[in-house]
């Protein structure tokens, strides 16, 4: 694998393949040294052009985990709104021999740019851009559902037959692109409820669902129900009338958490608003991923780290 | 053409003799945890802990697993990116004997990983290698305590095994190199 | 020979093809056609072979962004000119978002004396409508039509007057002297951030979206004021099909609309963004393949009235970077008439007397240019272009003549090719090769006197 840029276009064996490498990844964390050689000598660079303390950490611990030496350029704030331009930050990266960059930014298509341009030869992780795709987040997903549904039998299995239902903000949510691409190469169904404000124009060309009946999806019994954060940005730009409405609405109140079997997973990619889009109930119940999903995250940025930078580079 | 150096008699023969020896050196079959180096090896090393279980009644538990290497080769930058198989320890090896199984003893670089990842999942007191065939041309100083076959064999010369687990069918074969190319 | 010389030798152009079909000799001389006919002769002319080449009117550009003064890092009226002449026109519109903008007599006479200076092309100043662009207050718009410039086109091209009020003051007061607005009509609260054309392909690609509504609703607005006030509307680069819709109903009732379509909306569409190549980004942006059908149609049906360029060229640090951050816009002087040829030329749509009139005669007109859009009439302006219909190229940054390189043509195969150009009855453009500055300089001082 040269770059991870997007779930789009990714095939079903290379995402099983690199599950499987994260199963193997989360057996490290098991042992008495947390920590393997592979990527001793590498130098991995989180480039973050937007704040995201979670995501960065999370693939800092990835990489430590790797041996590979760590360095956090945050452009945020610093030279890059002096006016250094994101050809500029890959150059000086390509300059210091990176052979990896995590890169999380506002614009859809900045990893695809980086990836192209021809200003740094490192292989590129999207970890966030825009409101395009956020490939590791769909695969920490995928993962935790895969190992809820398998347990320790999950190597080399899809998510055949799975239905999943993504609630809230679609428009702006690259959880939820990657997501959509990446479940449904897997064999998930998938089923996005929202506002209609909160949802693409045009959804012709996505491989699900899509309405905006909360209490109608949670009735067809779903076997994960994954929430989206709703941005606080949201709130003032007349998407819907007030967090309250919204929250009876569209939010996994204690009442519709009740109606869902026992069995069903309960996700959520973080930060949460408790009482805005998921009650505390729903997200501490026994059916609740929430905290699995970190631990998964940092197993399935070491198996893309893994993926893009022990081979040669000409591997593509 | 390839030449059969061990047919599939030859294989069980060369596996109880292993069997035999590692019960010999290790006074019995206390304390022993034999790990197979996927893929080969670890079909090697069920067989010998079957073996070994056949031999002594009372070796009740004889522990087998899989230790993988790939995170701890030193050619990683060098080559395809290669797929990890799962490791399974079965249970704590600090102060016991590990036997190592692989296929080929070749290079010994694979030794010399697989001795890196054991020193991260514990502190066994004695690590013993047992391998199928020795083939030389050793690039580091290690050297197997229980050997199937010892083969010379040039670098052009290509070994292969098979064994029904993996394969279907079971040999170790020989071919390429200078004695084929004559013929 | 010298360029005292070149300024008082004629031209006798041999075999050309008139847009009709017909094949004749033209003398050009003393800045007019002098005489069109069969087996023509002329003492002391340089001879043209203009076999198997049409010759066109001289192009008439309503739309372009020359960048000076302000902007000269990625093109100065003489670079523009040159890009303009190599296309094939002989005249272009200088847009007035320009800084200091174009919305004062001085800053627009300074635009015509530099035209002048460089003399490749008539550089005609478009004058803002409000003062620098802002859409507060109106521009001195009479000042500039009663200065040297003699503005009659005036537009905050770069962003829509989007105050209903001002809107129908402009249309309302360019009547005093047969000015006519040129809106570029973009709702800006439906576009805050947009990045291009909102259907499925912004819904995947995770980009906010430039929706075809946000152009339809001020062309709807606007012609409406158009016809309450009883003012000429010119709407700038139309993009969707249901503009075009409107427009047509709007001509239908008689309003006194034009419109123009641009080169790239006639051909390229939205699919080009997935790459994220930033010289694809354009305002308003790459459309459906449906809408290229409709603007194509509407050209051919006399909706759209023209075709104009919106050359906006810029530098390549503006374009190297990722596609939010970077600008809009490409240059298409250069490219404009082999683009329009492959368009509606080769799909049947259009024959080359559409294409003297969409790209010469009636942009002349709705601008009141004198001296230009004239057709090629004996005692005419010597204005005119001979383009070889038969070539085929492949466009690499050696076909721009311009200062920037932003053009979403590079490495695709044109066809056509302008042989050569002449504005005033001098040649511009000769053999495919564009003239050098100082020749060119010289003939402009000696016909602007
Ligand atoms: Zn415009």
């Amino acid at each position: 694998m040269r770059h991870l840029l997007s779930t789009k276009g990714m095939s079903r064996d290379e995402a099983i393949l690199l599950l499987d490498i994260a199963e193997d990844m989360a057996d490290v964390a098991n042992r008495e040294v947390k920590k393997l050689p592979t990527l001793r000598g590498k130098t991995v660079v989180n480039l973050f052009f937007e704040d995201s303390t979670r995501t960065r950490i999370s693939f800092e611990a990835a990489a430590k985990r790797l041996s590979a030496d760590v360095i956090n350029f945050s452009a945020k704030g610093s030279s890059v709104s002096k006016g250094e331009s994101l050809k500029d930050t890959a150059q000086t990266l390509a300059a210091m021999g990176a052979d990896g960059v995590v890169i999380r930014h506002p614009a859809s298509g900045a990893p695809h740019v980086l990836a192209e341009s021809g200003w740094i030869d490192a292989g590129i992780i999207n970890a966030g851009d825009g409101t395009h795709e956020h490939p590791t987040q769909a695969l920490l997903d995928a993962f935790t559902i895969r190992r809820r549904l398998h347990r320790g039998a999950a190597r080399g299995k899809g998510l055949d037959g799975v239905t999943v239902t993504i609630v809230g903000d679609v428009l702006h949510s690259r959880v939820a692109r990657s997501n959509l691409w990446l479940l449904t190469t897997l064999g998930a169904h998938v089923t996005f409820i929202a506002p209609p404000t909160l949802l693409p124009m045009d959804m012709s060309g996505w491989p699900a669902e899509a309405g905006f009946d909360l209490d109608a999806a949670i009735d067809a019994g779903p076997d994960v129900v994954m929430m989206l954060r709703i941005q606080q940005e949201r709130m003032n730009a007349a998407f819907f009338p007030n967090s309250r409405e919204y929250s009876r609405r569209w939010g996994l109140d204690d009442e519709r958490f009740g109606r869902l079997a026992p069995t069903t997973i309960v996700m959520h990619p973080g930060p949460m608003n408790r009482g805005l889009e998921i009650s505390s109930a729903a997200a501490d119940s026994a059916g609740s991923t929430v905290r699995e999903q970190v631990a998964n995250g940092v197993s399935v940025r070491m198996a893309a780290l893994y993926l893009l930078l022990s081979g040669d580079r000409e591997d593509s | 053409m390839a030449r059969i150096v061990l047919n599939q008699a030859d294989i069980t023969r060369a596996l109880t003799r292993i069997s035999h020896e590692i019960l010999e050196s290790n006074r019995g079959a206390e304390n022993l945890v034999i790990l197979g180096i996927p893929t080969r090896g670890v079909v090697l090393a069920r067989r010998i802990a079957e073996t070994i279980a056949r031999i002594e009644p009372t070796a009740t538990d004889v522990r087998v697993g899989s230790l993988d290497v790939t995170m701890y080769r030193d050619d990683l930058g060098q080559t395809r990116t290669r797929t990890p198989t799962r490791t399974q320890v079965p249970g704590s090896i600090d102060g016991v004997t590990v036997v190592l199984v692989d296929d080929v003893l070749y290079s010994g670089r694979t030794i010399r990983s697989a001795l890196d990842a054991l020193g991260d999942h514990g502190r066994p007191t004695i690590v013993r290698l047992a391998v199928l065939v020795d083939r030389g041309h050793r690039e580091l100083p290690i050297r197997a305590d229980f050997v199937g076959k010892n083969l010379p064999s040039s670098t052009e010369e290509r070994i292969n095994v098979h064994l029904l687990e993996v394969d279907g069918d079971e040999f170790v074969s020989i071919d390429g190199g200078a004695a084929e190319d004559a013929s | 020979m010298s360029s005292d010389n070149a300024a008082s030798t004629p031209y006798l152009i041999r075999g050309a093809t008139l847009p009709d079909g017909t094949r004749t000799d033209l003398v050009l001389a003393d800045g007019r056609i002098a005489e069109i006919g069969s087996g023509l002769s002329r003492a002391g002319a340089s001879v043209v072979d203009a076999a198997g080449l049409i010759a066109l009117p001289g192009l008439v550009d309503l739309h372009t962004h020359l960048r000076e003064p302000g902007g000269e890092q990625s093109e100065t009226i003489l670079s523009g000119s040159q890009a303009a002449a190599v296309g094939g026109f002989t005249s272009v519109f200088a847009m007035a978002n320009t800084s200091p903008v174009q919305d004062t007599a001085g800053v627009v006479d300074q635009v015509l004396a530099l035209g002048e200076q460089a003399g490749y092309v008539t550089v005609q100043p478009i004058g803002a409508v409000t003062v620098g662009l802002a859409g507060e207050r109106l521009a001195e718009l009479g000042a500039m039509a009663t200065s040297r410039a003699r503005v009659r086109v005036f537009s905050d091209d770069g962003f829509c007057v989007s105050d209903p009020l001002l809107m129908r003051r402009a249309l309302e007061y360019v009547k005093a002297f047969d000015g006519v607005v040129a809106q570029h009509s973009q709702e800006p609260r439906l576009t805050e951030k947009a990045q291009m054309n909102e259907g499925a392909l912004s819904s995947e690609l995770g980009m906010v979206g430039w929706p075809a509504v946000a152009e339809e609703s001020i062309i709807a607005r606007d012609v409406l004021l158009a016809e309450h006030v009883g003012s000429r509307l010119h709407v700038c680069h139309v993009s969707t099909a249901g503009s075009v819709d409107v427009i047509r109903w709007a001509k239908a009732r008689g309003i006194q609309v034009t419109a123009e379509a641009t080169p790239h909306h006639l051909m390229l569409t939205e699919d080009l963004v997935v790459g994220y190549d930033a010289r694809f980004k354009v305002n308003p942006p790459l459309r459906r393949r449906e809408d290229v059908e409709a603007l194509r149609a509407g050209l051919a049906d006399g909706t759209i009235d023209i075709v104009a360029t919106d050359h906006a060229p810029h530098p390549i640090e503006a374009k190297d970077c990722e596609w939010d951050a970077a600008a809009n816009g490409m240059v298409g002087l250069e490219s404009a008439l082999s683009v329009v040829h492959a368009s509606v030329i080769d799909t049947g749509l259009l024959d080359w007397n559409d294409i003297a009139r969409v790209l010469s005669s009636t942009p002349a007109r709705i601008g009141r240019l004198a001296g230009q859009g004239q057709g090629l009439l004996v005692g005419g302006p010597a204005e005119l272009t001979l383009y070889d219909p038969a070539a085929s190229r492949v466009f690499g940054r050696g076909s721009l003549a311009g200062k920037s390189a932003n053009s979403p043509y590079l490495e695709m195969t044109l066809p056509g090719r302008v042989q050569a150009t002449f504005h005033r009855g001098y040649a511009t453009v000769l053999d495919g090769a564009l003239r050098p500055a100082a020749e060119i300089a010289a003939q402009g001082v000696r016909t602007h006197g």
